[in-house]
C-alpha cells in the first residue's frame, strides 16, 4: 500500500510533538513495508530518509488546472478571516492579530505562476500557509497518480488532504493529534474549529490519539463515534536511560516540564507545591519551559512566598532536558486537556516515578503513574508527597513503569493503522 | 548666608551573572565580572575619568571656593580598586585637596536600614572602615541613606551612630508648603540636621538638561543662576543632588553638561552672593527651622519618591523577606567569602530590577536594568540566592 501523508514538521526541525509522533509512525509503517510519500512545508535536508519526501516549498502550481481555482477560492475565504497562532494566551493573541491586520498582504493570483516558500513554523502568516499547503496537496495529488490513501496530521494539514481527496478521488483519513478545544479551553479559536471540523467531516475515517480525543471528536465536532478509531501514540525508543548527571542540591526536586501554558495546568502544579512545602520543606519544585502564562506563575510563586524552593528554568533544550528528567525524583504533568502526552513516558525512562492528569491520554495507556484530575491540587499534593516518602510505590511504579514502556512500539501502532486503511478500502471497493 | 551645596552619589553594584537553576549547589560565584568590568571602564571614561578632573581643575582655579561632596559605595569602591585604579586615584586627588567631602553609607548600598538596625549598623561601620583605609584616615561626618532613603526612626538611627547631619529628598508630600531650601532636624532626635533635596533645581541638571523637549532647553549657567537668583532671599541653601553619573553617562558630553559645570561657578560668583558648601559646613552654619517629620521613609526614586522602586510587588518582598531571613545565622558565620557576598547580595538595585512599574517610571528602569523583564530579574536573583541559603546552612551546622 502507498500512503500520501501531509505534515507540518519532521524532526530534527520540530517545535512540538507532532514531528516526532509523524516519524515514529513512518517507522512503524516501514516496518510492515508500507511506503508512505511525506509532504512537508519545507525540507531542510537533514531530516533521516525514512520516507519518500516531497517539500512543498518545490512545487510549482499549475495555473491552468481549473479545479484548482475553485479550490483556491475557499481558500482564500479562510484565508482572510483569520488571523491565528497556537499556543497564544488571550493578551499576546491580541497583541499578534493587532500586528497581523496592519501586515496582511493581498491575496492575488500570482500565486498559481509561483513556487511559494514556506516557513512550515508556527508564525504570523500561518493561515496564509495553510491555504497555499493546500493548494500544494491538489497539486501533488494529481502529478502522483500512484497512492492508495490520503492521510493528513492535525488541522494544518486537513486542508491539503481535502483537496488532494477532492482532485484524486482517493480516501482521506485524518489523525487528530490535538483539538483547538485542548489547545484553548472552552475559548476556541473559530476559524481553526472549522478546519478541524471540514476536515473530520470531509475524511473517510478518523484517527485519534486517545480515547480522550476520540470522546472530543465525537461530542464536539458531531463525528459518528463508528468512524474514529483510537491509535495511542508509542515511543521511538523504549530503553531505561542511565543518566551520569548528578543533582547538586540536597533537597528532592519535583519536576514540570513543558509548555507553560493554559492547556499544561502549570497553576495547579504552582498550587501543590504550596501544599507539599508546607509540610515537608525539603523539596524544590522546578518548572522548565516557557510560555505565556510563565510571568504569572512566577508572580504566583513569590506571592505564594516560596521563591527559594521554586525555580524555573526557562527554555530546556538538548542535554539540559535528559538532566532535568535524570535529577527529578517526581515528575507532574497536570495537563487541563492533553490529546496524548509523550513527555511522562521519557520521565519513564529516566526511571522517574510520574503523576499523570486523568484529562491525558497517555493516563490510557501507562497504568503505573498516579492519576489525578488536573484540578485537585489537594491529591496532587498528597501523589507528591507520598511518591517522595514513601519509596515502595515510586520504586514499584519506575520497574513496572518501564516493563509499560516496552509494549509501546510504533510498529504496533502502525499496524493497527494498516488495518483502518484496509477496512476504508475495502469499504470503497 | 545663601549657598549651594553640591552631592553626588558614586554607586555600582555587582551585577549577577545568568545563573541557572543548574547551577544552585555548585557553583558559588555569582557576579558577572565581565559586565561589571565593562561598566566600571565605559562609565569611567565617559563620567568619572573627564569629570573628576574637571572637579579638580574647578578647586583649584577657585582656591577652594568652589566645592562638592561624594558618597561612594563600598560596591563601587571594591570595583574601582578591581577594575580602574586610575579612577579611584582621581578619587584620592581630589579628596586631598581638602575641598571635597565624604558621606558615609551603608557599605553595600543596602536597604538594611529598613529592616534590621544591627545589619545597618554593621554595614555603617564597614563603610566608616573602608573610608578611613583608602582616603588616609577621612571620617564623615554626615550620612546618606542608600538612595537617599529616610524616615524619622532612620534618621534617629543615625543620630545614634554620631553624624551632625543627614541627607534626603525635599519630597512633596513631606514639604507641603515648606521649602526644601532651608535646615531641618530630625523629628525623634533634634541633634540630627536633614538636608533637603531641591528636586527641581537637582533634576533640572540631571533629568532635564540635554531634553530638548523640555520648555526650558537648553539650560545656559545664566538661566540656572537667574533662577538662584529668583528664590527667596531669607532661604539659604540650595541642595543639588544627583548621580554623579548625570556627567557624560546620563547626560552625554555632546548635550554639553561639562560646559554647563565648567562655567557654572563663575557664573554664580559673578551675578549672584552665593557661595559653594559642603553638607558638613551647612550642618556646621545653619539652624534647623523645624522639625521634619517623616513617618514612612520617602526615597528620591520615581514620581512617588517612596520604597515601591525596590520593595512592594510581592517578588521583590519575597526576594527580600528570604535574604534578611539569614540575619541571624550570617552574624555566627566568619567566613569572609560568604560575609562578602552577603553584603552584595544586599545592594538595593537587585530589587529595582525586580521593579514592575513598567507604565510610569518603567523606562527608567529599564535603563538601568541587565535583565529583559523583572521577572527574569526575579528568577536570577532567587536562583542564586537558593545557593547562598545552601552555602549558609552548610556553614552553620560546622
Amino acid at each position: 500500500m502507498k500512503v500520501l501523508m501531509f505534515g507540518w514538521e519532521f524532526p530534527p526541525h520540530i517545535s512540538g510533538g507532532l514531528g516526532t509522533a509523524c516519524y515514529g509512525l513512518i517507522q512503524g509503517m516501514n516496518v510492515h513495508q508500507q511506503e508512505v510519500i511525506f509532504v512537508v512545508p519545507k525540507l531542510w535536508g537533514d531530516e533521516e530518509p525514512v520516507a519518500d519526501f516531497v517539500n512543498a516549498s518545490g512545487v510549482t502550481i499549475d495555473y491552468r488546472e481549473k479545479r484548482f481555482k475553485k479550490l483556491w477560492k475557499n481558500l482564500t475565504y479562510l484565508e482572510v478571516n483569520s488571523f491565528l497562532v497556537p499556543y497564544l494566551g488571550p493578551k499576546a493573541f491580541k497583541k499578534f492579530t493587532d500586528y497581523a491586520i496592519h501586515d496582511r498582504t493581498d491575496v492575488d493570483e500570482s500565486i498559481f505562476s509561483t513556487k511559494y516558500q514556506f516557513s512550515g513554523k508556527y508564525g504570523k502568516n500561518l493561515m496564509e500557509e495553510v491555504s497555499r499547503y493546500a493548494l500544494v496537496g491538489a497539486q501533488i495529488a494529481r502529478d502522483r497518480g500512484d497512492f492508495d490513501i490520503i492521510h493528513a496530521h492535525d488541522w494544518l494539514a486537513y486542508p491539503a488532504g481535502i483537496a488532494a481527496k477532492e482532485i484524486s478521488g482517493k480516501p482521506l483519513v485524518v489523525h487528530v493529534h490535538a483539538t483547538e478545544y485542548d489547545r484553548s479551553g472552552e475559548s476556541v479559536n473559530f476559524p481553526v474549529f472549522e478546519i478541524e471540523r471540514a476536515g473530520m467531516h470531509a475524511a473517510d475515517h478518523v484517527v485519534a490519539v486517545s480515547q480522550l480525543t476520540k470522546n472530543i471528536c465525537v461530542r464536539k465536532y458531531g463525528i459518528p463515534p463508528e468512524k474514529v478509531t483510537v491509535l495511542h501514540n508509542a515511543v521511538l525508543d523504549a530503553s531505561i536511560i542511565k543518566s551520569s548527571f548528578q543533582k547538586k542540591v540536597p533537597e528532592k526536586i519535583v519536576t514540570f516540564l513543558g509548555r507553560i501554558t493554559y492547556q499544561k495546568g502549570p497553576e495547579y502544579f504552582v498550587e501543590a507545591a504550596k501544599k507539599v512545602i508546607e509540610r515537608d520543606p525539603n523539596v524544590r519544585f522546578v518548572m522548565a519551559g516557557s510560555g505565556d502564562l510563565l510571568n504569572k506563575m512566577v508572580d504566583r510563586v513569590a506571592e505564594l512566598r516560596m521563591g527559594t524552593k521554586f525555580h524555573f528554568t526557562g527554555f530546556l533544550k538538548g542535554d539540559d532536558v535528559d538532566h532535568m528528567y535524570a535529577i527529578s525524583d517526581v515528575y507532574v504533568m497536570p495537563s487541563v486537556s492533553e490529546p496524548f502526552g509523550i513527555a511522562p513516558l521519557e520521565a519513564v525512562r529516566h526511571n522517574t516515578p510520574v503523576i499523570i492528569s486523568k484529562q491525558s491520554g497517555v493516563a490510557e495507556v501507562l497504568h503505573n503513574a498516579i492519576k489525578i484530575d488536573f484540578w485537585d491540587v489537594d491529591a496532587m499534593a498528597d501523589a507528591i508527597f507520598g511518591l517522595l516518602h514513601y519509596q515502595g510505590i515510586a520504586r514499584m511504579f519506575t520497574e513496572l513503569g518501564a516493563d509499560e514502556l516496552k509494549k509501546l512500539k510504533w510498529e504496533h501502532v502502525a499496524a493497527k493503522l494498516v488495518t483502518v486503511y484496509e477496512k476504508i478500502l475495502a469499504q470503497r471497493a | 548666608m545663601r549657598t549651594v551645596c553640591f552631592y553626588f552619589q558614586v554607586h555600582q553594584p555587582y551585577r549577577l551573572k545568568p545563573y541557572r537553576f543548574f547551577d544552585i549547589g555548585e557553583d558559588h560565584y555569582y557576579w558577572n565580572d565581565y559586565l561589571n568590568r565593562n561598566v566600571i571602564q565605559k562609565v569611567a571614561q565617559k563620567c568619572y575619568l573627564p569629570m573628576n578632573s574637571l572637579l579638580l581643575e574647578l578647586i583649584q582655579r577657585y582656591d577652594g571656593r568652589f566645592k562638592v561632596a561624594f558618597s561612594i559605595s563600598g560596591t563601587f569602591l571594591d570595583q574601582m580598586e578591581a577594575y580602574a585604579p586610575d579612577v579611584l586615584e582621581s578619587f584620592q586627588r581630589l579628596v586631598a585637596t581638602g575641598h571635597v567631602e565624604l558621606l558615609n553609607e551603608t557599605n553595600t548600598h543596602s536597604l538594611a536600614a529598613l529592616k534590621s538596625k544591627d545589619e545597618f549598623f554593621a554595614l555603617v561601620h564597614k563603610h566608616q572602615d573602608r573610608i578611613k583605609a583608602l582616603f588616609n584616615g577621612y571620617s564623615p561626618k554626615v550620612f546618606r541613606n542608600t538612595e537617599l532613603i529616610y524616615s524619622d526612626e532612620i534618621g534617629a538611627m543615625v543620630a545614634e551612630l554620631g553624624y551632625q547631619g543627614m541627607l534626603t529628598e525635599g519630597a512633596k508630600h513631606i514639604l507641603g508648603w515648606k521649602s526644601p531650601n532651608y535646615v531641618y532636624s530630625n523629628a525623634l532626635n533634634p541633634n540630627l540636621k536633614v538636608l533637603l533635596k531641591n528636586f527641581r533645581l537637582s533634576d533640572d541638571i540631571a533629568f532635564r538638561f540635554g531634553d530638548k523637549t523640555w520648555g526650558d532647553f537648553p539650560l545656559t549657567t545664566d538661566k540656572f543662576v537667574n533662577w538662584l537668583n529668583a528664590l527667596p532671599k531669607e532661604e539659604p541653601v540650595v541642595n543639588l543632588f544627583m548621580d554623579y553619573e548625570t556627567f557624560g553617562e546620563h547626560q552625554w558630553a555632546e548635550t554639553g553638561i561639562f560646559d554647563f559645570m565648567r562655567h557654572l561657578p563663575e557664573a554664580i560668583f559673578s551675578q549672584s552672593n552665593f557661595t559653594f558648601s559642603t553638607p558638613s559646613e551647612v550642618v556646621a552654619a545653619l539652624s534647623p527651622v523645624s522639625h521634619i517629620h517623616v513617618p514612612t521613609p520617602i526615597s528620591w526614586a520615581d514620581e512617588e519618591r517612596d520604597l515601591t522602586a525596590w520593595l512592594g510587588n510581592d517578588m521583590q518582598d519575597e526576594a527580600f523577606d528570604r535574604l534578611y531571613e539569614l540575619e541571624k545565622k550570617i552574624r555566627k558565620i566568619k567566613d569572609p567569602e560568604l560575609l562578602r557576598d552577603w553584603g552584595y547580595l544586599q545592594t538595593s538595585d537587585h530589587f529595582y530590577y525586580i521593579c514592575t512599574k513598567f507604565f510610569s517610571d518603567g523606562s527608567v528602569h529599564e535603563y538601568f536594568s541587565p535583565y529583559d523583564t523583572p521577572y527574569d530579574a526575579f528568577i536570577n536573583y532567587m536562583n542564586v540566592l537558593s545557593d547562598f541559603i545552601l552555602r549558609v546552612e552548610a556553614a552553620s551546622k560546622k
